[in-house]
């Protein structure tokens, strides 16, 4: 069965990870916490901008001179009078890790490992990891917001360019699945 | 009235809370559906496990449905719900990009935090690539500044631009999601034996 796709075992816990939940059940889920976010807070949820927001920190106190000075930073870090990391998007995902790790544990799914096919090294794997995220970076800034605040937050309230940006998304990932393969199968 | 937090129905911390209470259920949904695997999010892209597809598309139209629901009851005032402004062009190119990310990489930046959360090492090598490369693009913001600001068409949604009602919008969205879960089914039947 396709979509029997198994986690493996924690070690040491003595019995088998959980499967993962039928997807639209899960789907569902999400989607009932995006409405929750749009009734409550009337936003939708997010990640990108919580990165932006710790880099733009971490900057700020290694060279706060070169982070003032430097225009998508600054905006990360205001006017001073609060904490930059004091931003709705940071405490949503640290919200997402405890949350994340919560359901791990409860199904025997958290353990330290890497995800990866049977053919590559663990070392090229990392790389492309590293490599992926960079990309990512540009991406989602360049769009102004990720597969969470611009595909499906976006997408929920039919923003245009949440839709056009998550068509693109899809082809970009499919025109190098191809190139890729060796990484996953 | 929604959204209470933009009609003062309690302050600044108060929503900082919420975000982290919100985050949480956003991660366990996540981890749930095995989104903090990047086997799990790049066999997608392999066609022999739709999750990503079904998951999100679920998701999409269960927050619709619910906008669109509350709107008609009067209860949820959908003009407060923040849209970031569409910029066409830049959207597109970011897309493109991003997925390049997400097949290379593994994880898009909410899946990489579930992920190192539940021990993934290859999620949190992604997750410092996500803030390296902010690092780069923060550097060259002043010359690609022009491209990225470039289209601005503001917030707007399809109905608004194809002129239609947004009911149909959202009834066309319902059947093409629909549509899509019955053929990534069958795509899944097509490919899953190759897993």
């Amino acid at each position: 069965m396709s979509s029997d796709y198994r986690p493996a075992a924690m070690p040491g816990s003595g019995r088998p990870a959980s499967p993962y939940w039928n997807p639209y059940l899960a789907g569902i889920g999400l989607g009932l916490v995006l409405l929750a976010a749009f009734v409550l807070v009337g936003r939708g949820l997010g990640a990108s901008g919580a990165f932006s927001s710790t880099v733009a920190w971490l900057v700020n106190l290694v060279a706060p001179a070169h982070a003032q000075s430097n225009e998508y930073l600054q905006g990360y870090l205001g006017d001073g009078t609060t904490h930059p990391l004091k931003a709705w998007l940071v405490f949503e995902v640290l919200g997402v890790m405890a949350g994340a790790l919560f359901s791990g544990l409860l199904a025997g799914r958290a353990r330290i490992a890497v995800e990866k096919g049977p053919r590559v090294s663990t070392a090229l794997r990392l790389l492309c990891a590293f490599a992926g995220g960079i990309l990512m970076a540009f991406g989602a800034h360049l769009a102004r917001g990720c597969t969470s605040g611009q595909a499906l937050t976006g997408g929920a309230l039919l923003n245009v360019g949440s839709w056009a940006f998550m068509l693109m998304v899809f082809v970009g990932g499919y025109s190098v699945a191809w190139f890729m393969r060796w990484q996953w199968r | 009235m929604a959204p209470f937090y933009k009609y003062g129905f309690f302050g600044d911390e108060m929503s900082l809370i919420l975000a982290f209470v919100l985050g949480t259920g956003f991660g366990f949904f996540l981890e749930r559906a095995g989104f903090g695997s990047a086997r799990k999010l790049a066999a997608q892209f392999y066609l022999y496990d739709m999750a990503v597809f079904k998951v999100m598309f679920t998701a999409i139209v269960t927050a619709m449905l619910g906008v669109t629901y509350l709107g008609w009851l009067g209860w949820l005032d959908l003009s407060l719900v923040y849209l970031v402004p569409t910029h066409l062009v830049p959207q597109i190119v970011g897309g493109l990009v991003l997925g390049v990310g997400f097949v290379v990489g593994g994880y898009c930046p909410g899946t990489s935090v579930a992920s190192l959360a539940t021990g993934r090492i290859d999620g949190f090598v992604y997750a410092f690539g996500i803030g390296a490369g902010t690092l780069a693009y923060a550097e060259v913001f002043p010359w690609i500044k022009g491209f990225v600001n470039s289209n601005a068409m503001g917030q707007v949604t399809l109905p608004e631009v194809f002129d239609l009602p947004w009911g149909l919008v959202v009834f066309v969205v319902v059947l093409i999601a629909v549509a899509g879960f019955s053929a990534a089914t069958l795509v899944e039947r097509r490919f899953g034996d190759k897993a």
